[in-house]
């Protein structure tokens, strides 16, 4: 495990990646909040800290205290039945243990406020990637408003290099009920609540798949609303907006598919840019096989799954909002094999 | 040394006996029958809420597990939590509070008699209401079954569009209905504790039990009411389409966090300081010292009180508040930690110098110190609000509050069952079950909760069914699930400990613990009328006066 | 020497009055009840402006005045009620009471009244708007108290007439005046905040 540096509250980028590059942590599946791998991850992960050491400090000295205490003044089998000194307080004491902490807790404050102006107080630099985020029971839908795309599940957003910083904000808002946005190395979560618009910023320093979840409790599927975000290279990052972008694929070969597709309830939910599809209730399919998971982390985004997804979602997602549309074996490798061309 | 017992009217007619015994449960309003109603209810609901939970443990012990479909999970965890918190919490605080006070006052029951019969009916239909939903709820369109919408049913996923069925109605009606007689039973102590105390017994010379006890109820007061606004305000919503919660025509579902919170996080400082109120008399007895600061324990836990009802948004940290405001609630938070830290030093300073015993209530209130000392310092880290945006919703936070609930509230609570319960039924509780029962409990409650700790910190949300394979979390999901059954093992040990000590324990007599309040100066159990002639005191530990009377208290007072 | 003797100490404190229970409890009733109306008066405060439809407060509403006059002029009748009990004057006790009675029931009228002209004329439901929801519910959380003080009110009345009160019950009919005074006081705040600030 390579060694960690702290660094300690300087909004100079250099710093900051230059520990990152210490870090060396890849993200990986497991997601630890104390292996952040972006700035405001790393403003609350320095402040955790700083609770911690507190925290363990204290816990140390009062544990310390109470195994003392029951050690010494423990009866012992020779002791006669005298009372101890009735000792009935000591103003002094009750002076220190009062002041002391008081003292921990005007620390702990002026952290607590100096890593919340870090983080909520951070300008939106004017060349920031801008992502709205619609949480919906129970899936993502992102928008890039500036570069006309929309897509579900999976947020991709360019990694920040040292010589050239990009931060990714976030704008929050629900169609439904109360959602959380959770990916833990890249930031603390925050809710996105109908009626109110809520802003949040990640930055991350490495290229990868960052996993989180759903974080409030929003009903049935709550469990399965997961969330990957995919941070690039910037070139690798520009040719991704450029595919998702390029409108859907018309392969011949899967004509029927698209043609039922279009004429059944399909399409009162979904949509696929360029063709009569315009449905929003349900994910942009434009670009479903561009995604790794299905039902938004439900399943793996396979030929196999996503036949079984389309025949009967239930049974992948019980209780998601999706019916099982009773289609036939053709017609379903018919809708399936359109699907498939939609990359 | 027996007090002299005065003949009562023996109950005679003509059913037997047993009926003739729960009729006389039914119509009574005797202090000690209804505390001890409310204790038994509070228990048996404990058991059935620890069977809930069991069933969440089995399900998530494994990833992707299928014991129960997502359906009946978020039932679980909903009724769980609000079983716990609603039926077993309050009625047990209420059930001590009403059975000691008056004794420990030296009065012969509360001051209303009738109102406290009230709120036990209250509290106990209110609970049979929320159960009624599993059966009652589908309605006419099959629809919804008991609540499922969490503890604290936040807006607008109770709305109607999002809570079909009546499963959320039948939630907020029977906490209507039990809070109601949450207010009663606080009324009732607050007016006991001020308009019945026995000659010479001064505010200042109470047993801090009465103190916190005052303390507790005012807090009912405060806090309950906005739960009942809440609640009328959703009710309002769903069957006569109000538009408080209602986010399409302008509402704000952040109201509803506001207006929950103004009574959940009072709410929890009501459940821990009746626990802080056992300890607070068990202590001293075994440490054979007096409390260590009477008058700055008062002071601590008014303090507590009074800054706890400003705290509540720290539940808010991630809705977006703007920065003053998380400022504001980080900052009042870390401030009642100074009080609560404060009543822990002041607890040791009570066992230092003194002689320490480790009979069961004093090893559950050890128990309790360590507990509660963690449970308080995880507390500060969530209190820090940017620690907060990673710890909120996860598995830390659920460590957390079980930390507080089980390890601190319900080892207080041990430690207070296992010292009154002899005073209540004439007889000790077996010493080696309860030893047996404390390990299993410490074992199984720390092999259940250390682990949620470290899921939390890899990103583990609550309330989710399910998880994949992959993140880490399935060592501590296992671990955590094996814990369930130790604890179960000393839950049961205990129950039999209960039963069996009620005709076989060793006859308790009037002071088995050399204790020194007043509901130790009568038989155990007490007659119904408590105390054969009204005492007078002099100090706040009259029996300390009454064996020493060369060094009695009010001498130093 | 006895525990029971012990425990009756020769140095008993030469007064020992408390608080009498009565008091006690209206006392707490009272300030339970004040946390339960301050909520609702939260959300009017709150949501004052956002409806995003009409009717609007300041289109639909007609200040209450004969009401609010009659229900705090009810205030003073029952002290004069009290005063009469008080000096065992049985007429004026009558007349007073009863008058205060009268008058919280025409303010209930007047209310009634008032609100069948809204639902009526301009269409405003507890479900219209954000104002609809939090006008009704406070005002009418309001008067479900006035309904219960002249249930109270009536009850004592009636006792009164059956020649069941005593003069030592005054101070039950004390604290009756307290809720009474409790509503009226309540009637101010919202009051103030419906017609003077919600407007």
């Amino acid at each position: 495990m390579p060694s960690r540096v702290l660094s300690y509250g300087t909004r100079a980028p250099a710093p900051a990646l230059l520990v990152g590059a210490i870090y060396a942590v890849a993200p990986d599946q497991v997601t630890n909040i104390f292996e952040p791998l972006s700035t405001p991850a790393d403003s609350v992960y320095r402040a955790a800290l700083l609770a911690l050491a507190v925290c363990a400090a204290i816990f140390v000295t009062v544990i310390v205290l109470l195994i003392y205490a029951i050690v010494r003044f423990r009866c012992r089998p020779g002791d006669d039945a005298s009372e101890p000194p009735q000792i009935y307080g000591s103003n002094q004491i009750e002076l220190a243990w009062t002041v002391l902490p008081i003292l921990i807790v005007v620390v702990l404050i002026l952290v607590a406020a100096r890593t919340i102006a870090d983080v909520e107080g951070y300008p939106q630099p004017p060349d920031a990637l801008k992502v709205t985020a619609v949480g919906r029971q129970w899936w993502w839908e992102f928008r890039y408003p500036d570069l006309g795309i929309v897509t579900a599940n999976e947020l991709h957003v360019p990694v920040s290099e040292s010589g050239r910083r990009q931060v990714t904000f976030l704008t929050l808002e629900s169609a439904d009920v109360i959602h959380s946005f959770w990916v833990p190395q890249l930031a603390g979560k925050t809710d996105l609540i109908p009626n109110r618009v809520n802003r949040m910023w990640i930055e991350p320093r490495q290229a990868g798949t960052y996993l989180g979840n759903c974080a409030e409790y929003c009903g049935t599927q709550h469990a399965k609303m997961r969330l990957r975000v995919i941070a690039h290279p910037p070139e690798e990052f520009a040719g991704w907006v450029a595919s998702q972008r390029s409108p859907a694929a018309e392969d011949p070969q899967a004509s029927a598919g698209r043609d039922l597709f279009l004429s059944t309830s399909c399409v009162n939910c979904h949509a696929v840019q360029g063709t009569s599809a315009k449905g929003t209730f349900g994910p942009d399919l434009t670009h479903l096989m561009s995604r790794e998971t299905l039902g938004s982390g439900a399943a793996p985004n396979n030929p196999e799954k996503l036949r079984a997804w389309v025949r009967n979602p239930q049974a992948i997602k019980e209780g998601c909002l999706m019916p099982a549309m009773q289609l036939s074996d053709q017609e379903l490798d018919q809708i399936v094999a359109y699907l498939l061309t939609l990359k | 040394m027996a007090a002299r017992e005065i003949a009562l009217t023996p109950r005679t007619g003509t059913l037997p006996a047993a009926a003739l015994r729960l009729h006389d449960l039914v119509v009574t309003t005797d202090h000690k029958k209804l505390g001890l109603m409310y204790v038994g209810a509070g228990l048996v609901f404990f058991v059935v809420a620890g069977l809930l939970a069991s069933v969440m443990r089995l399900q998530l012990a494994a990833p992707n597990n299928e014991v129960v479909s997502p359906q009946v999970f978020n039932r679980l965890f909903t009724m769980h939590g609000t079983t716990m918190v609603f039926l077993v919490g309050m009625p047990i605080i209420a059930g001590m509070m009403n059975y000691l006070v008056p004794l420990m006052i030296g009065a012969r029951d509360m001051a209303f008699p009738r109102l406290n019969a009230f709120g036990f009916w209250m509290f106990f239909f209110g609970g049979l209401l929320l159960y009624f939903s599993y059966l009652a709820a589908p309605g006419i369109t099959g629809a919804g079954s008991a609540p499922n919408v969490g503890w604290f049913a936040y807006s607008p996923l109770t709305a109607r569009a999002f809570s079909r069925g009546h499963s959320t109605d039948y939630w907020t009606l029977s906490l209507l209905v039990s809070g109601v007689g949450s207010i009663a039973s606080a009324i009732n102590v607050i007016a006991t504790a001020v308009s019945l105390r026995c000659k010479g017994m001064t505010m200042m010379r109470l047993p801090l039990f009465v103190w916190l006890s005052i303390v507790t109820s005012f807090m009912i007061l405060l806090a309950l009411s906005p739960l009942s606004a809440a609640q009328i305000m959703l009710l309002l919503d769903r069957f006569l389409g109000a538009r408080f919660f209602d986010t399409q025509a302008g509402g704000s579902a952040v109201l509803w966090q506001h207006f929950f919170w103004i009574f959940g996080h009072p709410e929890v400082y009501i459940l821990i300081i009746p626990a802080f109120a056992c300890l607070s008399e068990i202590i001293p007895v075994f440490s054979r010292k007096p409390i260590f600061g009477y008058p700055i324990m008062v002071a601590a836990v008014v303090m507590i009180a009074f800054i706890s009802l400003g705290v509540w948004a720290h539940h808010m940290f991630t809705i977006g508040m703007p920065s003053v405001g998380n400022i504001f609630f980080a900052t009042s938070t870390f401030l009642v930690a100074v009080p609560t830290g404060i009543k822990i030093f002041n607890w040791l300073g009570t066992m230092y110098g003194g002689k320490l015993r480790f009979e069961p209530p004093m090893l559950f209130c050890i128990g309790f110190l360590f507990q509660f000392l963690i449970a308080g310092l995880t507390g500060v880290m969530l209190g820090m609000a940017p620690f907060d945006w990673q710890l909120h919703d996860s598995y830390f936070v659920v460590a957390h509050f079980h930390y507080t609930l089980v390890g601190a509230f319900l080892f207080g609570i041990f430690a207070g069952i296992y010292y009154w319960y002899p005073k209540a039924v004439g007889r000790l509780l077996d010493r080696r079950l309860g030893i047996w029962h404390f390990w299993l409990l410490v074992i199984g409650f720390h092999l259940t909760f250390d682990p949620q700790h470290f899921a939390g910190f890899l990103g583990m949300p609550r309330r989710i069914y399910t998880y994949e394979e992959g993140r880490g979390w399935e060592v501590y999901n296992l671990i955590s699930s094996v814990g369930v059954v130790a604890q179960a093992a000393g839950i049961m040990l205990f129950v039999v400990n209960l039963v069996r000590s009620y005709w076989k324990g060793e006859p308790a007599g009037e002071d088995p613990w050399d204790a020194w309040t007043l509901e130790w100066a009568t038989t155990s159990p007490p007659p119904e009328y408590n105390f054969e002639t009204l005492p007078v005191v002099r100090s706040s530990r009259p029996l300390w006066d009454l064996k020493h009377p060369e060094d009695p208290d009010w001498k130093y007072e | 020497m006895t525990k029971a003797d012990a425990l009756n100490s020769p140095v008993e404190p030469a007064e020992w009055r408390l608080p009498s229970r009565g008091v006690v409890a209206v006392v707490c009733l009272i300030v339970t009840e004040t946390a339960l109306f301050m909520i609702f008066v939260v959300a009017y405060l709150f949501y004052i402006g956002k409806s995003l439809s009409g009717p609007y407060a300041s289109e639909v509403l007609e200040t209450p005045v004969i009401a609010t006059i009659c229900l705090l002029s009810s205030s003073l009748t029952i002290i004069l009620a009290e005063r009469a009990f008080g000096r065992a004057n049985s007429g004026g006790f009558r007349l007073w009471w009863a008058g205060t009675i009268l008058l919280g029931a025409v303010f209930l009228a007047l209310t009634a009244v008032e609100w069948r002209r809204l639902i009526t004329g301009p269409r405003l439901t507890i479900s219209a708007n954000l104002f609809g929801t939090t006008f009704y519910s406070l005002v009418g959380l309001h008067a479900s108290h006035v309904i219960v003080g002249l249930t109270l009110l009536t009850l004592a009345l009636i006792l009164f007439l059956l020649g069941r009160v005593r003069p030592e019950h005054g101070e039950r009919l004390k604290l009756i005046s307290w809720y009474w005074h409790f509503v009226d006081a309540v009637w101010v705040v919202v009051f103030t905040v419906v017609y003077v600030i919600g407007r």
